[in-house]
């Protein structure tokens, strides 16, 4: 098996980093590129991008931004955000993105997913999955919401997940709606039941607050998604890693 | 074209910006290429892959490049194939129904086996065997970037790396000029980016 990845995820909107609390009150908060490269430098073994703005008229900026950091950083660059097409997929790969992500376009027409992965293989496509739990469901249901989190689809989203592995998805970004944000740690049946249920890797998303959280979700996932415990200058990458490997998980080691 | 420029060749591949991004910045003067005459005259030749082996193949033999490329080679030119640009090498390829590679290495390009996460994605460790070639000695236990499903033997002719993931495959190989990677060195960090400066500077 690969070394347990650690993936710091930068939310960007106009060609800048935004942060904000589920995607309200949002303030800039600097240059991706910077951003992308100092973690780079702490040795994160990816990065990713996430356009929240997801406009028609933000995509020349975002692809200006995903050249600019292809140019500075020499690690796997994961953009994702208002991909629709083919059109967007191949743009965004053109431009310096090693793998595009698909959300809500791919809930819209999952044959997408199809389309997307012989385009370039399945390593260049992830599908990010936002689910939230279905109360009093035993048991546990979760639902795949779209348009950031703030849309229920009526999907299952365990079977959503094997239905993109089965389609060609090369990875699941699965985000637990019910945890993003909280820094109350990751949603650790939904973790242990997609992973167990899907063949392609899993990165674990919403909910990191402590690097106990990380390990936690590290059992089950093969990579970690987390944006505020690095953004606010918690903890480095490299502290990240050094707790994990301190407990028996294979990181790699930092530069 | 300058003689020490690097013609990359470009077939459709996603990641051929990635590519000549880490070329520029370890000193190489690149030429991104799709014509056959350049890839025929250059010193230097890198092949990147993303995608299927067999669309890869395909689209190299359609262009007329695989002939160039097998004329260059023929001539004493350098070549690294990376990810896809390795498996091309070989006989031939079990993805989609099979393909048959440029034969320029025995063996074919297997699926990774079932009972473990595929594709391959992420950092693995590669070990060094073979002749412990001064290009790829220096990547021994180092953890370089893999994004794939498919792999070549263990065995194969002239492997110099090896890694694992369900099986021990071939991570690197050097035959002569011919130098072919598995794994992604312009994604791979300062690791990748001296194995890139090494091989311009071969």
């Amino acid at each position: 098996m690969p070394a347990k990845r650690i993936i710091p995820c930068l939310d960007v909107k106009g060609g800048r980093v935004v942060k904000g609390v589920n995607f309200l009150h949002l303030r800039d908060a600097g240059d991706p590129v910077e951003a992308a490269s100092r973690y780079d430098a702490q040795g994160a073994d990816e990065v990713t991008y996430l356009d929240i703005a997801a406009t028609l008229e933000n995509r020349g900026t975002l692809l200006d931004l995903v050249s600019r950091t292809a140019a500075r950083v020499f690690a796997p660059l994961t953009v994702g955000g208002g991909v629709r097409s083919e059109a967007d997929f191949v743009a965004l790969l053109r431009a310096g993105a090693d793998k595009v992500s698909v959300n809500s376009s791919a809930v819209a027409d999952p044959e997408l997913v199809d389309r997307l992965s012989a385009i370039a293989g399945a390593q260049a496509l992830v599908v990010a999955v936002d689910v939230k739990r279905r109360p009093g469901t035993r048991p546990t249901e979760w639902e795949v919401h779209v348009a950031g989190g703030s849309r229920p689809t009526g999907r299952e989203g365990i079977a959503w997940c094997r239905e993109v592995a089965r389609r060609g998805a090369g990875e699941i970004l699965l985000t637990s709606m019910d945890r993003d944000g909280t820094r109350a740690g990751y949603d650790l049946e939904l973790l242990e039941r997609v992973c167990g249920e899907v063949e392609v890797p899993v990165i674990a998303s919403g909910g990191v607050g402590t690097l106990d959280h990380m390990a936690e979700g590290l059992r089950f996932a093969d990579a970690a998604l987390a944006a505020s415990i690095f953004h606010d200058g918690q903890h480095t990458v490299g502290e990240a890693k050094a707790f994990l490997a301190e407990r028996g998980i294979e990181v790699r080691p930092c530069p | 074209m300058t003689s020490s420029a690097i013609a990359l060749v470009d077939y459709g591949a996603g990641n051929l910006r990635s590519v000549e991004n880490a070329l520029r910045e370890v000193g190489a003067e690149v030429e991104v290429t799709r014509d056959p005459d350049v890839v025929r005259r250059a010193g230097r030749i890198v092949v990147p892959g993303q995608g299927s082996m067999p669309a890869v193949a395909d689209a190299m033999r359609i262009s007329g490049v695989a002939e160039a490329l097998l004329e260059a080679l023929g001539r004493g030119a350098r070549m690294l194939g990376i990810c896809v640009g390795l498996q091309i090498l070989f006989e031939r390829g079990e993805e989609a129904g099979g393909a048959r590679g440029l034969g320029l290495v025995p063996g074919t390009v297997a699926r990774l086996p079932s009972g473990v996460k595929l594709p391959h994605i992420g950092w693995s460790p590669v070990r060094a065997v073979g002749t412990r070639h001064p290009l790829f000695a220096p990547l021994d236990g180092q953890y370089v970037y893999f994004a794939h499903s498919f792999a070549a033997p263990a065995d194969a002719s002239g492997v110099e790396l090896l890694a694992e993931h369900g099986r021990p495959y071939c991570a690197a190989l050097a035959r002569g000029d011919l130098f072919a990677v598995q794994f992604h060195p312009e994604k791979s960090q300062r690791v990748g980016l001296s194995l890139l400066d090494r091989f311009v500077r071969l």
